[in-house]
């Protein structure tokens, strides 16, 4: 647990008028606050936090009717001091339903019509399109309620989604997906166009929903970390981490430094490998194929580094509850220094080599931008808020070991383009290998692991990790036996994901490739 | 100009065969033989996320890099179905992907053939098959082929499109 000091100082404070509503500490890997609040207090604090500079993380719901009779509604912010969780408890009712936050943080909306299609309660926004539920399950079935089995499956019976339209003279529409000509996900974009200008474009996520949270709730909470790595293959360390943090937090359970020190370097290994694929894709997508193939290549060697380092190409299941699943073997720092340099030296050539060239600056100029003052305004987070002035990263704002002891510096870029999403890859690149290097330098030597119990039943946790795309959250709630009761997890792309609709606006449609690959947003991460 | 030379040239031809000298014979070199004599000229694979966590993605991408050199061998990803001969399909099969696996299945020209990638695609993985997933991509469309591993390296998938020629 991490002392709290002034971040629950503030939090009281700024709560002190609930009378009766009570504030604790909730287990987690950051400093943490747990506030119990009423609908009205629901919405009003929501705007003092906002006007405040807090930003909202996650929201999720839960039916507790087993318990008290009630439905529950979370919402995680992040504040300068730490982190809030407020917990609203719905009244009973025929229709159970909450104050919308849409207002105050736009970025709520996606989430709050993913919590009515999970869970049946509905905000008071009027926007009630199904968002992840595009009828592979009846209107009526809520997935995340206890009465509900898992394991049943009806036929898909999909429903016309209503876009908005767009009116005027030569306006029409382009349908994109969500089957995408190349290897990527699944997702449908919508563009009103005009000629080749955008004028619109809406998203239309939630192909790739797998039930996850659900699937949580038949797993021991000792196996929970390899479905978490699976939520967004290119963060698995990132949210198995996650996953782990807020286990070990309400188990109250010490990861050994020397595994704290390996985990970091899994995930700076993980931002390293998404950085350099990133810097390949976007020279490919502007026409400089000689970009995808020098980094593609930097990133095969990488994995195979990785391969060497730490048994596999991908860390999936290299972070595990109560430490990690092995030691580098001896001759690994030595091969990892080595690698280093070569990619220092690799990346410090290409960089100059981006950058001096008129075609491809041409193209990233200028392109998808999205100014600071909009970015807060959205909820902008992680590497896509950081290229537009955003200064948020958990690791340099709540350092949690082995952070606290590297320092890490904070990259940002202020045009918000997509040569500043570019620019933010290369600085983050050289300032993960100075990481790695710390890291590797640091001789901790000791256990790897500690054993990890089964938390006491109905305690919740929280666990926050910086991932190359932005911070991941996993809440964490234990049932009785080592089970889990229920588990939300949350990908930075639930808020960045609206951000591509603002930044397209006015490009012309053949840059969407370029201006999408900028943000790089997981779609299987938000789908959950 | 002279920069991106120098480095190109610096960099050198690092396309390698697979796997490495243990086995019998080099895979790449078998994998274009059996091309050839089948289909004369090139192979047209179209990729099909069905709902996977985009692990299997990064690896599918990673066949187009220089070590594994695909287009070098004749095997091109295509943008649209109907240029493919192979669907290669990842994921679980979401409920909310069904409908569209299977249109893309539809556009494809005979004969066509399908290999599923990964534990997801093999047999529904970790997430299994529940109100969301259908399990494993056979159960919603023909597979002939599949690709274990979570996800499988570059050269298992490779060794899988090789061998559905093979056993076609």
């Amino acid at each position: 647990m991490v002392s709290r000091g002034s971040a629950i100082n503030w939090v009281i404070n700024m709560t002190m008028d609930l009378s009766g509503q009570a504030t604790q500490e909730l287990w987690s890997n950051l400093p943490c606050m747990h506030i119990k609040v009423g609908a009205l207090r629901w919405h009003q604090d929501a705007e003092a936090l906002q006007a405040a500079g807090g930003r909202l993380l996650t929201l999720w719901g839960a039916d507790d009717r087993d318990r008290d009779g009630r439905f529950r509604i979370y919402a995680v912010y992040l504040l300068k001091e730490g982190v809030a969780v407020f917990e609203h408890a719905m009244d009973q009712g025929a229709k159970p339903t909450y104050p919308s936050l849409a207002e105050i943080f736009p970025c709520a909306l996606h989430m709050e019509r993913a919590v009515h299609d999970l869970v049946g309660i509905a905000s008071m926004e009027p926007d009630h399109r199904g968002w992840l539920r595009h009828g592979g399950w009846p209107q009526t079935v809520f997935p995340l309620r206890r009465d509900f089995d898992g394991k049943t499956q009806f036929s898909n019976d999909s429903q016309p989604y209503e876009f908005v339209q767009v009116e005027g003279d030569g306006v029409h529409e382009i349908a994109v997906g969500p089957v995408h000509a190349g290897t990527i996900e699944p997702g449908h974009f919508r563009f009103s166009v005009v000629g080749e200008k955008v004028l619109r474009l809406e998203e239309r996520l939630g192909y790739t929903h797998k039930g996850v949270s659900k699937r949580f709730e038949e797993m021991s909470q000792l196996e929970g970390h390899r479905l978490a790595a699976r939520l967004s293959g290119d963060s698995a360390v990132a949210f198995s981490w996650a996953y782990c943090a807020a286990l070990e937090a309400i188990t109250q359970t010490n990861c050994p430094p020397r595994a704290a020190n390996l985990r970091a370097l899994a995930v700076e290994h993980e931002r390293l490998a998404n950085h350099l694929g990133d810097l390949g894709a976007l020279g490919n997508d502007a026409g400089f194929a000689f970009g995808l193939t020098q980094f593609s290549r930097m990133k095969e060697d990488l994995l195979r580094v990785n391969t060497s380092a730490f048994g596999a190409r991908y860390l999936f299941d290299f972070v595990q509850p109560g430490g990690v699943a092995a030691d580098l073997p001896e001759d690994a720092p030595r091969l990892l220094e080595a690698h280093y340099r070569m990619l220092e030296e690799g990346v410090s050539c290409l960089r100059s080599i981006y950058d001096s060239h008129a075609g491809l600056q041409d193209r990233f100029r200028e392109a998808g931008v999205l100014k600071q003052e909009l970015a807060e305004r959205l909820g902008a987070i992680g590497l896509a808020g950081r290229a537009s002035g955003v200064p948020v990263d958990l690791r340099v704002d709540y350092p949690c070991s082995p952070y606290d002891r590297l320092e890490p510096r904070l990259v940002t870029q202020s045009t918000g383009d997509v040569a500043a999403r570019v620019q933010v890859r290369f600085d983050e690149i050289f300032e993960s290998l100075r990481l790695c290097r710390m890291l590797l330098e640091d001789s901790a030597s000791g256990p790897i692991h500690t054993d990890c119990p089964f938390a006491a039943p109905g305690r919740l946790g929280l666990g926050l990790i910086e991932a190359w795309r932005g911070p991941v959250v996993i809440a964490l709630e234990s049932g009785p036996d080592g089970t889990i009761r229920r588990c939300h997890a949350h990908d930075p792309s639930w808020q960045n994901w609206p951000l591509l609709e603002y930044a397209i606006l006015g490009n012309i449609v053949p840059d969407f490739p370029l201006i999408n690959k900028s943000f790089n947003l997981s779609y299987s991460g938000h789908d959950g | 100009m002279i920069d991106i030379l120098s480095r190109m040239i610096r960099t050198g031809i690092v396309t390698e065969t697979l796997p490495p000298p243990n086995a019998p014979s080099p895979l790449v070199e078998g994998l274009q033989r059996d091309l050839r004599k089948i289909l004369g000229r090139a192979l047209c694979i179209r990729h099909v996320d069905a709902g996977s966590c985009n692990g299997c993605e990064l690896e599918i991408q990673a066949l187009n890099n220089p070590y594994y050199n695909l287009e070098g061998i004749g095997i091109k990803f295509v943008a649209s179905p109907r240029h493919a001969d192979l669907l290669l399909v990842t994921g679980p099969v979401s409920a909310n992907m069904e409908e569209a696996l299977k249109r893309t299945l539809e556009a494809v020209p005979d004969p066509k053939l399908v290999v599923a990638v990964g534990d997801c695609g093999s047999c529904g993985g970790v997430f299994g098959s529940n109100y969301a997933n259908r399990g494993a991509v056979a159960n919603v469309i023909p597979v002939h082929r599949t690709v274990a591993g979570c996800p499988p390296n570059p050269a298992a998938i490779l060794e899988a499109i090789r061998s559905v020629f093979v056993e076609a």
